[in-house]
């Protein structure tokens, strides 16, 4: 029997996270996540878990790490100021392979910005944001229930890969009330860690590191995270589609944005105007193909996002030459409306002499 | 003597790999390794049931060399890991070892609130008075007036004491010792395992490469006398008038206070939401 309830999309990520077997949290204070940790920390010790506030987010980050590598679920979630003093544990957790769930719900920036919602730490979450060559997993829901399932599925590819996990959501998302089909509750069984710092007897020595100073031992050691990458990248790639059969042009939008656009589609429809839409759920690994392979059909793709163009250049890598290709964003806290983004889309078909 | 020294050497040493190390002849951070293992031997401590992380800098080769669970992770954060390690798998035995530039300059903040917390863990701190690996700059241990690469002119910062922080911010247990009174090292470390609580010892080591080379100690000798000539034992502080104190620092079991744990205090709060919210 699927329970349906009313859920704020912070509080399903929480409970999302503990449907996974999530039982540790580490966090520090910062708006708009908060209900995450105020949450978890009456949650989690219902069910054995525990929860710490950190002293700040490097702690936590850093805390994750030492609960990751002795082989438990654990997350932290924050917002972008938190995140970015985040970045040093989540490369150390990506260099000793470490999985762990991190959240941001952003908020504008750069420096200390507001609290209204953004979608402008894309480039930090998609392209490894800390020092060194590396990925994280990056899941972008767009509803409340996606909130749940893919905090689940977030921890699910982490431990399957050994990889940090973030899940890139916003304020509308973390503050907004939806229905949500949560799971029935059953046990989790996590798969073994051979490779986890447990105390377990009759082993070969275990040594969790990111240091290989011998000659030829880090580019190995990158060379295999990159096979690892591409494997996570042919593999595990989501997307929603929409009206991609019979549409005029193409719009890329994920979050909050992807929401906005299904309306300006509706309206659009209405008018005789065919859009289609492409939202990536996945932003890393990037729906690269399917995006390719419809602008060779609909050689006409919008980017619509809550910045100033960052995935517009992952749409950018993805199509070939002869792709008309246009941006609307709205940075800083704005907010795009339907009618905006169809006025931008009937400017661009203009053009196009439709 | 030596026979035992090399047996216990095999049964903890990743002997197979990473020799010889990286510290320099003299360095106080073996004499250290040698407490730690002698330590751990007595207290009858299965190599398996003791995880041993460590921060960077010459102090956080420790865990590369010893045969136990080791993480060898981020500058100034060994606390934070060993937090997390300790609450997923509370049965195991969590040391950290870390530099007085790794513990109480970048990792301060967690230094501090990691005593506060008052998790079962033990930090072991080596003060060398420098950042050792990195080329002899000043850390926040280093003495006024001291040299350092990048106090050339004389030290104006003044040093804190780590121990004395360590009581301040509540943790359960407070030991200095030093590489010149090994029996005493060991006993304390030994001490600071056994007792549940946050446990810290500080050794004051010698860094002769970097500190004493520019501080008119630098062979390892002197430094192990000035160690000698310089310290007072708790017991013996006691009888002492604060002026003669001065220059002088103590050595010794420096706090040893019962409280509650952080993992005890935690199985409550479990017991009371499950009791006050039942799912």
């Amino acid at each position: 029997m699927v329970e349906r309830v009313l859920l704020k999309g912070n509080i399903a990520i929480a409970k999302g996270a503990i449907a996974a077997g999530c039982r540790y949290y580490f966090g520090y204070p910062i708006t708009p996540q908060n209900d995450i940790p105020e949450y978890l920390s009456s949650e989690l010790p219902k069910v054995g878990g525990t929860f710490i506030q950190a002293e700040s987010e490097v702690a936590s980050i850093n805390m994750v790490l030492g609960a990751s590598a002795a082989g438990a679920r654990v997350m932290t979630s924050s917002s972008g100021p938190g995140i970015s003093l985040m970045q040093e544990g989540m490369s150390y957790m990506a260099g000793s392979e470490l999985p762990g769930l991190i959240v941001n719900v952003m908020r504008v920036g750069p420096g200390l910005g507001g609290i209204a919602p953004t979608q402008g730490d894309y480039f930090q979450a998609t392209k490894g944001g800390g020092h060194g060559d590396y990925f994280n997993i990056v899941l972008a829901p767009a509803s409340v229930q996606e909130m749940y399932d893919l905090a689940i599925k977030a921890f699910e590819l982490s431990d399957k890969y050994r990889n940090p996990a973030m899940i890139l959501c916003d304020a509308i998302l973390g503050q907004m009330k939806e229905p949500v089909a949560l799971e029935e509750a059953e046990e989790v069984t996590l798969e073994a860690k051979p490779w986890a710092l447990d105390g377990s007897k009759g082993r070969k020595p275990q040594f969790l590191k990111t240091l290989y100073l011998s000659d030829g031992e880090q580019e190995a050691h990158n060379l295999e995270l990159k096979e690892k990458y591409d494997r996570i990248r042919e593999e595990e790639a989501l997307f929603e589609g929409k009206g991609l059969g019979d549409c005029e042009i193409v719009v890329v939008a994920f979050g909050t944005v992807s929401r906005i656009v299904k309306t300006a589609i509706q309206m659009a429809r209405k008018e005789g105007i065919k859009i289609g839409m492409i939202r990536p759920i996945t932003l890393f690994p990037f729906p690269a193909s399917i995006i390719r392979e419809t602008a060779k059909k609909i050689p006409r793709i919008m980017v619509v996002e809550m910045n100033t163009g960052q995935m517009l250049e992952d749409v950018k890598l993805s199509i070939e030459n002869g792709v008309k290709l246009g941006f609307y964003g709205r940075p800083g806290g704005g907010i795009p409306t339907p009618e905006e983004i169809l006025k931008e889309i009937k400017v661009m078909l203009d053009e196009e002499g439709f | 003597m030596v026979k035992e020294v090399t047996k216990l050497i095999h049964k903890y040493l990743r002997h197979d790999k990473k020799f010889p190390h990286v510290w320099c002849p003299g360095c106080g951070n073996g004499v250290i390794l040698g407490a730690l293992i002698r330590a751990i031997d007595r207290l009858g401590l299965e190599k398996d049931e003791i995880v041993l992380a460590s921060g960077i800098g010459c102090s956080g080769r420790m865990p590369v060399y010893v045969d136990f669970n080791t993480l060898h992770a981020t500058h100034g954060r060994a606390l934070t890991f060993a937090t997390g390690i300790k609450l997923a798998k509370s049965s195991l035995t969590v040391i950290t070892v870390m530099g007085d530039g790794d513990a109480t300059a970048i990792g301060g903040n967690h230094f501090i609130h990691a005593a506060r917390r008052n998790l079962n863990i033990t930090a072991i701190i080596i003060n060398n008075q420098i950042y050792g690996m990195t080329g002899g700059q000043s850390s926040p241990t280093t003495p006024y007036g001291c040299y350092a690469s990048t106090a050339t002119y004389g030290h104006i910062e003044h040093a804190f004491s780590i121990a004395e922080l360590a009581k301040t911010a509540g943790a359960s247990f407070v030991g200095r010792g030093t590489v010149y009174h090994i029996h005493l090292l060991e006993k304390l470390i030994k001490h600071a395992i056994v007792k549940r609580g946050f446990s810290v010892v500080e050794v004051i080591s010698n860094c002769h490469i970097q500190f004493g080379r520019r501080n008119q100690m630098e062979d390892p000798v002197t430094m192990l006398e000035w160690m000698r000539d310089h310290s007072v034992t708790v017991e013996k502080a006691k009888d002492m008038e604060a002026e003669a104190l001065k220059g002088f620092f103590t050595i010794g079991i420096l706090a040893d206070v019962e409280k509650p744990i952080y993992t005890e205090e935690y199985t409550n709060i479990q017991k009371r939401a499950k009791l006050l919210n039942p799912l």
